[in-house]
């Protein structure tokens, strides 16, 4: 299996590469075009604002070869929040894979950055999401979010519901951070590793 | 719903996880791989790392323990120490480290915090504060340099002024060191903690003093706190994590089994 992440540059690739590694996935780091659509999964990192992610991978004209794949593409963090059409954070074009927009968190007064483990529910039945409870808890760290939508297999609560795990045909993304969700967030990679269109 | 955090913390020296009582006097306690390791399959929520000598010394500091602890956990961490510039924080973050935190560098140049805020996100930046109660004055002052005794000193901060300023600068997240408390394990500095919660509108980590399971209680009850760190309780096996969040599980505190 090759797995490539893409290398955004402003994400924290390391901690994702060491995820899969302990999967027994030996992933390939990279931004060029070619091998990234010859990949069988394609990972979309990323710790930043959307802003400056975006740019990146203008830079790296990245853009079209991310919205023209056709193998399972994973976004984590940020990187799942650029699979959107628009973010709110720096007022952005997303890459437009998955309907929706990222807005500042609705959170009721509750502290932001939302940053620690939280629960999940409202969890569908898609394979990524296999294996998944509502008494499993994740890492969050965000303070912007994506609306519930029919495109959401998973949702949280943090004053208000927002999705935690979007998805639409080959495209997936997870709010959280499975790299750093212990056997929980390692699940979801596996399902992701797993997956079979 | 949103778990409170518990979170060992791992003073490094040359490599080696150390601890001393209210910051003095460091006895190595062991590697750094393996005691991350340990804790973070026993449940510890998240991991700190501070190199404590990094700031005091002024030299380059070896970091390649960050890459070494980013392989085998799977639980967020944060390091801190020595992080003086936006190249030193992505350095760090590169090896896999989740946070950085920073301290006297940020009392020195401020702007630090803004820099790092832009260029990595809120969500990265931790700022830690030792805070001292100065009886002669009555109140919560700031220190810098607490890595290292001798080079130990008072800023101009009181500590309320300074969690403000931070703040206003773009910090994520604040660990209050509460130093009279630290490695004495009277329980946390509750007073404080609520002083600074008033002011603090990002997650609070409480830091100094833990000694037993029900001071855990009280500083998720009284201080309505994120986090809660400790090192000794948790390295001298005094508090076993899972004891630990079975008790506070019991108590009604929202946390990860």
């Amino acid at each position: 299996m090759q797995l490539v992440i893409v290398d955004t540059g402003c994400a924290n690739i390391s901690s994702v590469y060491f995820a899969f590694k302990r999967l027994g996935v030996d992933a390939t780091i990279s931004r060029d075009a070619r091998l990234i659509k010859a990949a069988d999964k394609v990972l979309l990192p990323g710790v930043g604002t959307a802003h400056n992610a975006m740019a990146k991978l203008q830079q790296a004209e990245l853009i079209d070869t991310l919205q023209s794949l056709q193998q399972p593409l994973l976004g984590i963090c940020l990187g799942m929040q650029l699979l959107t059409r628009h973010s709110m954070e720096g007022d952005v074009a997303c890459l437009n894979l998955i309907p929706g927009e990222v807005l500042p968190m609705q959170s009721a007064g509750l502290r932001l950055p939302h940053m620690g483990w939280n629960t999940l529910h409202g969890l569908s039945t898609h394979p990524l999401m296999r294996g998944f409870s509502v008494t499993d808890y994740v890492y969050f760290v965000h303070s912007f979010a994506v609306a519930p939508s029919q495109y959401s297999l998973a949702l949280c609560h943090y004053g208000s519901d927002f999705a935690a795990v979007i998805g639409k045909d080959n495209v997936v993304g997870a709010q959280f951070h499975p790299e750093r969700s212990g056997k929980t967030g390692a699940r979801l990679l596996q399902n992701f590793l797993e997956w079979q269109l | 719903m949103l778990a409170k955090r518990l979170i060992p913390c791992l003073d490094v020296r040359d490599g080696k996880v150390v601890k001393g009582v209210q910051f003095r006097n460091h006895e190595i306690i062991g590697d750094i791989v393996p005691l991350a390791q340990r804790y973070a399959e026993a449940g510890a929520d998240e991991l700190v790392f501070y190199d404590i000598t990094a700031s005091s010394d002024g030299r380059v500091v070896d970091k390649s323990w960050v890459r070494r602890i980013a392989e085998v956990i799977d639980i967020p961490f944060c390091v801190a120490g020595g992080i003086k510039t936006v190249a030193d924080a992505a350095k760090i973050l590169e090896m896999g480290a989740d946070k950085i935190s920073v301290n006297s560098p940020a009392l020195a140049r401020p702007e630090l915090i803004n820099e790092l805020n832009h260029n990595f996100g809120q969500q990265c930046v931790v700022v830690g504060i030792d805070s001292f109660f100065d009886v002669a004055s009555g109140q919560y002052q700031v220190y810098q340099f607490t890595g290292d005794e001798s080079r130990t000193q008072k800023t101009r901060w009181l500590s309320r002024d300074w969690v403000a300023e931070v703040l206003s600068r773009g910090a994520g997240e604040i660990v209050l060191n509460c130093m009279n408390q630290d490695g004495v394990r009277q329980g946390y500095d509750i007073a404080q903690l609520r002083s600074i919660r008033d002011i603090c509108t990002v997650p609070l980590i409480a830091s100094g003093g833990a000694g037993t399971m029900q001071h855990f209680t009280e500083v998720f009850e009284k201080a309505d706190v994120d986090g809660a760190l400790a090192a000794s309780v948790f390295h001298k096996g005094i508090i076993e994590i899972a004891a630990l969040k079975a008790k506070l599980i019991a108590d009604g505190i929202s946390i990860r089994p």
